[in-house]
């Protein structure tokens, strides 16, 4: 079976986002670039899926060049190849942009399971995958909890987490899920695999290579337009309950939901 | 010419949910403004008599898909059919809830027709008839205000807890139709198995109006009934950091923050939370914020509205007492 995991970059979740004075993005010096928590969840279910059934993890990501060291990650932890599409005319494309990048990188590749993030901890759109699936005309699976493949390789059964509760979805394969939180623990890669991912093969691509209008991408094609970009409204740090056992500090806070804040 | 603004609802086990009345509510604050309808569109199977509570919170009309392979949410059947009605109808704005199911939905349909879709937002207003949207982005640590270019129709999910909900007006009467549409099976690729239900009642935390939250403080699962108890008392649902989470404390689900659930409520009462910055950005929108934690320095303080500085395993159970008092 051969699995493909799309993979993006993003800021570290212990970045303190600041907007840039142009009001439109935010300031990324100093910025350290991780691979979005919920796309390592990702790579490690296909590691797990290939060790079970044999075939190739491949790493896909759209994005500048830094991003090679994410997908190197990736290539040491236990993938086999990387695909990087770097090409300017592809930055600012909106979510459907970006799977249309990708649908046109993989429409030449042989796969049954594509797995994608739930979500960018940055932009928080949680578009891709679905894009992606309806591009490639096959069915989605979000916010993947818990994934078995059946033993013949042709279906998947998968746990989606809903509001009070999960559900448990059967699709055929080829078949594209969104990993959530949960779904295993990302092992680290080791020294060998770091050595080893030197040596996997790693494909550059602009949009040339790829069968694709260069009017459907980037800003061009973007159908979502971002005006502005504000920080939210600062708390302000507020009383701290007085009282000299915690007894007293309890009875003050109750009285302060009651009577002040109104909420009991 | 597109007209109009639809909203999507959606149901559980035959109820509609709260977001489908979020939802109708803000459609029709945005439809007065363009001074034109609102329509609710509601799938399922045997749901019609449904149809008129969405007109009590303001929609003009229900359009009324009804099919027993629509009895439950399946991306396929649900994208198929909204997909063939927006290309019959040609609404201007289809709005969604931002839950699960919203989420799954709108992307799937924005691709679909070729749209922009605006994920997650917790305001909208209307230039020139056309949609700005307000989304918080890095979990909340900065917010995007976003336009549409050359996108109709123009699609949106809110972010459920947010919109206010209109009074329900029980002499509104509303137009009621049956949808046009064709459904293959072949097209349905997934199928849902099985719901597997939490313990039963529990408000999600996406949704609750109340959360008490506990953190590496708790010191361990068997101290989370200290809160609980607080929780039952004053109908909240109990939360938690991540490192109680990733201690195995408490399931994933209940994760607070960035790589968590982003969540609103009216009162959020975190104890031995440090208040970690992805913490902050996933309950930073709360009303009320309490605190309650031992180190008088935690940065959570920084954050509430109400801080107590003392041993949670004092401070909790005295503050049930104190309620108690109260109600
Ligand atoms: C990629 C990534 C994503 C992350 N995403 C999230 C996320 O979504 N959500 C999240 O919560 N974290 C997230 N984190 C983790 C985050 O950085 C913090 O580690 C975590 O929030 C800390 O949890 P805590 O406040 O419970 O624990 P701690 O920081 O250890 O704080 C425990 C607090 O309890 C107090 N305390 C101890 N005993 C008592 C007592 N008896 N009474 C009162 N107070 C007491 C202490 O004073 C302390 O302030 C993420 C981290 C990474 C790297
Ligand atoms: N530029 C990209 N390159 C590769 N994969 C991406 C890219 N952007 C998003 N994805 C995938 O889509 C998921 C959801 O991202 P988003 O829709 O941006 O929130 C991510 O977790 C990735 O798996």
């Amino acid at each position: 079976m051969n699995f493909l995991v799309c993979l993006k970059q993003v800021p570290d979740t212990e970045t303190q986002i600041k907007v840039a004075p142009d009001g439109m993005s935010i300031v990324t010096d100093n910025i350290k670039w991780v691979m979005n928590p919920y796309d390592e969840y990702a790579v490690e279910e296909a590691l797990r899926l290939k060790e079970k059934f044999g075939g190739d993890v491949t790493i896909i990501g759209v994005g500048p060049k830094r991003l090679t060291e994410s997908i190197r990650t990736a290539l040491a932890m236990g993938a086999d190849k990387g695909i990087l599409v770097d090409d300017p005319s592809v930055t600012g494309s909106d979510s459907l942009g970006t799977a249309r990048v990708l649908a046109a990188v993989i429409k030449d590749l042989d796969y049954d399971i594509i797995l994608c993030g739930k979500q960018g901890v940055d932009d928080d759109y949680g578009l891709v995958g679905s894009g992606l699936a309806e591009l490639l005309d096959i069915p989605q699976i979000s916010i993947v909890l818990k994934l078995e493949v059946s033993e013949d390789g042709s279906s998947v059964k998968a746990h989606r987490e809903v509001e009070g509760g999960t559900l448990v979805i059967e699709a055929s394969l080829p078949a594209l899920i969104t990993a959530q939180k949960g779904l295993n623990e990302p092992r680290y890669a080791s020294l060998p695999g770091i050595m080893k991912a030197k040596k996997k093969p790693f494909d550059v691509k602009t949009l040339a290579d790829l069968d694709l209008d260069a009017s459907e991408v980037g800003e061009s094609g973007a159908k979502i337009k971002i005006m502005q970009i504000t920080p939210p409204k600062e708390r302000e740090a507020g009383k701290i309950v007085e009282g000299e056992t915690p007894q007293e500090k309890a009875a003050n806070l109750a009285r302060l939901l009651h009577e002040e804040a109104k909420l009991i | 010419m597109a007209q109009g603004i639809w909203i999507v609802a959606e149901h559980r086990e035959g109820e509609l949910r709260k977001i489908s009345f979020e939802l109708v509510s803000e459609g029709k604050r945005l439809a007065d403004k363009m001074g034109q309808p609102v329509t609710a569109i509601l799938l399922g199977s045997n749901i019609k008599e449904k149809a008129s509570m969405l007109g009590k919170y303001g929609a003009d009309k229900v359009i009324v898909a009804d099919d027993n392979r629509l009895a439950t949410y399946t991306t396929d059947a649900y994208v198929s059919v909204i997909a063939q009605l927006a290309q019959a109808h040609e609404p201007a704005i289809i709005l969604l809830g931002a839950s699960v199911q919203g989420k799954d939905l709108s992307g799937r349909l924005a691709a679909r027709l070729g749209v922009g879709m605006a994920q997650d937002c917790v305001a909208v207003s209307l230039d020139n008839s056309n949609l700005v949207a307000e989304r918080p982005i890095y979990a909340g640590k900065a917010y995007a205000t976003v336009t549409f270019k050359d996108s109709s129709p123009q699609i949106a999910t809110a972010r459920p807890n947010v919109f206010e909900l209109n009074e329900p007006d029980e002499s509104r009467s509303v137009e009621i139709t049956d949808a046009e549409f064709s459904l293959d099976d072949s097209q349905i690729k997934t199928k849902v198995v099985e719901f597997i239900q939490e313990a039963r009642g529990k408000v999600d935390l996406t949704e609750a109006e109340r959360i008490v939250s506990g953190g590496r403080g708790m010191k361990g699962p068997e101290n989370y009934n200290v809160l609980e108890e607080l929780a039952d008392l004053i109908g909240a649902t109990v939360g938690a950091s991540r490192s109680a989470v990733d201690a195995g404390w408490r399931p994933h689900s209940d994760q607070v923050g960035q790589t968590g659930k982003v969540v609103s409520p009216n009162l959020y009462i975190a104890c031995g939370i440090s208040g970690a910055i992805q913490h902050l950005a996933g309950m930073s929108t709360s009303k009320y914020i309490v605190a309650i934690n031992k180190d008088p320095d935690a940065p959570i303080f920084q954050k509430a509205d109400y801080g107590v500085v003392g041993d949670l395993f004092d401070i909790v159970p005295a503050l049930t007492e104190e309620i108690k008092k109260i109600l």
